[in-house]
């Protein structure tokens, strides 16, 4: 029995009139991170959050068209994982440009919103992990306001360690959930 | 301000009547305590051809308890069936304490099952008694003779026949499974309560075992929602903007302690359920967290970072003053009170990684009850022997168990995906 097929359905809806109305994209789960440790490719569909997958199917089409870096104000960067060091949410230096694409990209496009998901590895209680996985999306929220974005355009949800990325009890695995996804 | 949405959800109902029939946990004991008990639980006689063996559940209880280890049955030279068939003088031979034995007879509806407790060496019954049962509750009369034996023989109240509710998931990645379920302390007559596709966290039972607090991401959000078990229906308790976390019950079930971040930093806030209003009662620049009520519900343990890692504090609630109790090593958290509020169960960091640890409240002396490795989420038994916790066993999520002392262990490991999680209930009878 699920609760969200009917959840699912709505959001859909909903996402694809908002892809409609706005051009806003999908993706932003922790497969389709193309950059930073984890580099574990953007070929599984689907998500987290409903309407993931129609979303991403049009970025991925426009990707296609464009076939260029998201370097425009105009495009949803196509970087939107990046990832942390154990114990700690300092936004690393490597990570400072795709934080500064996202930023110019939600100030061109005042319209845009985006939900930072923090998650950690699974070292620690789940509860406690929940406050630091809220602590790591945080920072990235103050990096953003700092560089002019809207606090009204940015929304934080914590996961804590109840999405990983990746399975194993090993620094490989623990690097790659250490993170933070822009989803759009 | 969407505190306590009061309409019932309407899925829920049918997500209720839905009561899958999950695949049970099995227990493994891993180490029996060196101080146990010996005791024999003889098969009970013309029991053949029930559906559960009862002498066996009984057995299994008293041995994962830590303070029993029955005799195997091959070394059983006899299988009397009531007082005057035991000889004492072999079964004392045999080093054996403490002595059950019983019979089963059918009834129209069910079953009559009388049994009896006899002290080996004093040569004398202790206890014996007669139940009647339904059709499918042997295993629930077999709990409840456990729960004699244990209180007779060590003045503490038993807790087999209490419930552990956990939380499930297959999967990785987006594709992820998420449920909760309810199950008999053993592990066995598992019923999935609730399945997603977005995490569940954090149950926590009321103290009349009737409900069920849970924060699910179902919104993609986390909200914190109250279950009834019973009907299934069920209330979204809180859903503000931020961490809606870690709900738990003050004694009395009127309010839930929660961390909720809605403010800027997680903070712990008590929830009137009644009024529906919240009220903060930490407040510092720091992740305050996992909140957990002492048995006199005048006092909630906590975990915070406020001194650079987590470390367990205790807030009195009536003065407001806060008090760190934890300070051997640089993680300890998740604090949970024994019954009797004189120690508490937590998570402790140690050098190879984190562990069950009770700490005394009057000395601080805090004592590891687990190998190093992946333990979370302690719970502590009703009746405060035992404790549950998280863990991993080649890999996956488990259930494991720990006495109070260290002594004994056991494992609940799944068929299939991670278990994680536990909550063991209040007592229920």
């Amino acid at each position: 029995m699920q609760l969200k097929p009917y959840a699912r359905t709505l959001a859909i809806a909903l996402s694809l009139a908002f892809v409609a109305g706005c051009s806003s994209t999908g993706g932003g789960q922790d497969g389709d991170s193309t950059g930073g440790t984890g580099g574990t490719g953007g070929t599984d569909g689907g998500g987290v959050s409903t309407g993931t997958a129609d979303g991403r199917g049009i970025n991925g089409d426009r990707d296609g068209r464009e076939g260029q870096r998201a370097t425009t104000d105009d495009r949803i960067p196509q970087t939107r994982t990046i990832y942390f060091e154990y114990d700690s949410d300092a936004i690393r230096s490597e990570f400072e440009p795709v934080l500064t694409a996202h930023a110019r990209f939600l100030r061109a496009n005042p319209s845009a919103s985006v939900v930072l998901q923090g998650h950690t590895d699974e070292r620690g209680t789940r509860e406690y992990n929940l406050a630091l996985g809220e602590r790591r999306a945080d920072a990235v929220e103050s990096y953003l306001n700092v560089q002019g974005v809207s606090p009204s355009q940015v929304e934080v949800v914590s996961y804590g360690e109840e999405r990983p990325a990746a399975r194993g009890q090993n620094e490989q695995a623990y690097a790659q959930n250490r993170r933070v996804v822009f989803a759009y | 301000m969407n505190v306590l949405k009061t309409t019932w959800l309407a899925a829920t109902l049918l997500l209720f009547t839905s009561l899958a029939q999950a695949a049970d946990l099995t227990i493994e004991i891993t180490r029996g305590s060196d101080r146990a008990t010996p005791i024999a639980i003889v098969p009970f006689a013309d029991g053949d051809d029930l559906p559960q063996d009862i002498a066996q559940i009984v057995s299994d209880d008293l041995e994962r308890s830590g303070y029993f280890e029955p005799l195997e049955r091959r070394a059983m030279f006899d299988r009397p069936a009531s007082r005057e068939e035991v000889r004492f003088g072999e079964w004392g031979a045999l080093d054996v304490r403490y002595l059950v034995v019983g019979r089963v007879s059918r009834e129209d509806d069910g079953y009559r099952i009388g049994y009896e407790l006899m002290d080996v060496s004093g040569e004398r019954r202790m206890l014996g008694e007669t139940v009647t049962t339904g059709r499918s509750e042997l295993r629930d009369a077999a709990h409840y003779i456990s729960d004699q034996i244990f209180e007779a023989i060590t003045d503490i109240r038993g807790a087999f026949s209490t419930r552990i509710a956990y939380v499930t998931s297959s999967g990785i990645g987006p594709d992820t499974q998420y449920a909760l379920h309810v199950a008999d302390a053993d592990g066995r007559n598992s019923q999935q309560i609730l399945s997603s596709d977005e995490p569940i966290m954090s149950p926590a039972w009321s103290p009349d075992g009737g409900k069920l607090a849970y924060v699910s991401f179902e919104t993609e959000r986390p909200a914190i929602y109250i279950q009834d078990l019973a009907s299934g229906r069920r209330v979204r308790a809180t859903s503000f903007e931020g961490l809606n976390s870690a709900p738990t019950w003050s004694p009395d079930g009127r309010r839930l302690a929660m961390a909720l971040s809605k403010d800027g930093q997680p903070e712990i806030y008590v929830m009137d359920i009644g009024a529906r209003d919240v009220r903060r009662v930490t407040n510092n620049s720091s992740i305050d967290t996992e909140p957990a009520w002492s048995p006199d519900g005048r006092s909630l343990l906590f975990t915070s970072d406020r001194s650079g890692g987590p470390q367990i504090y205790r807030l009195d609630l009536d003065s407001g003053e806060e008090e760190r109790l934890t300070f051997t090593g640089n993680y300890n958290a998740r604090a949970r009170f024994a019954p009797d509020g004189e120690a508490i169960f937590l998570i402790h960091r140690g050098n190879n990684g984190f562990q069950v640890a009770r700490q005394d409240l009057e000395s601080g002396r805090l004592v590891a009850l687990t190998e190093a490795g992946h333990a979370e989420s302690p719970s502590v038994a009703p009746n405060g022997t035992m404790v549950i916790f998280a863990t991993r066993q080649a890999g996956n999520g488990v259930l494991g168990g720990i006495s109070a002392d260290g002594r004994a262990s056991f494992r609940l490991p799944a068929a299939q995906g991670d278990v994680r999680e536990p909550a063991w209930s209040p007592f229920l009878n």
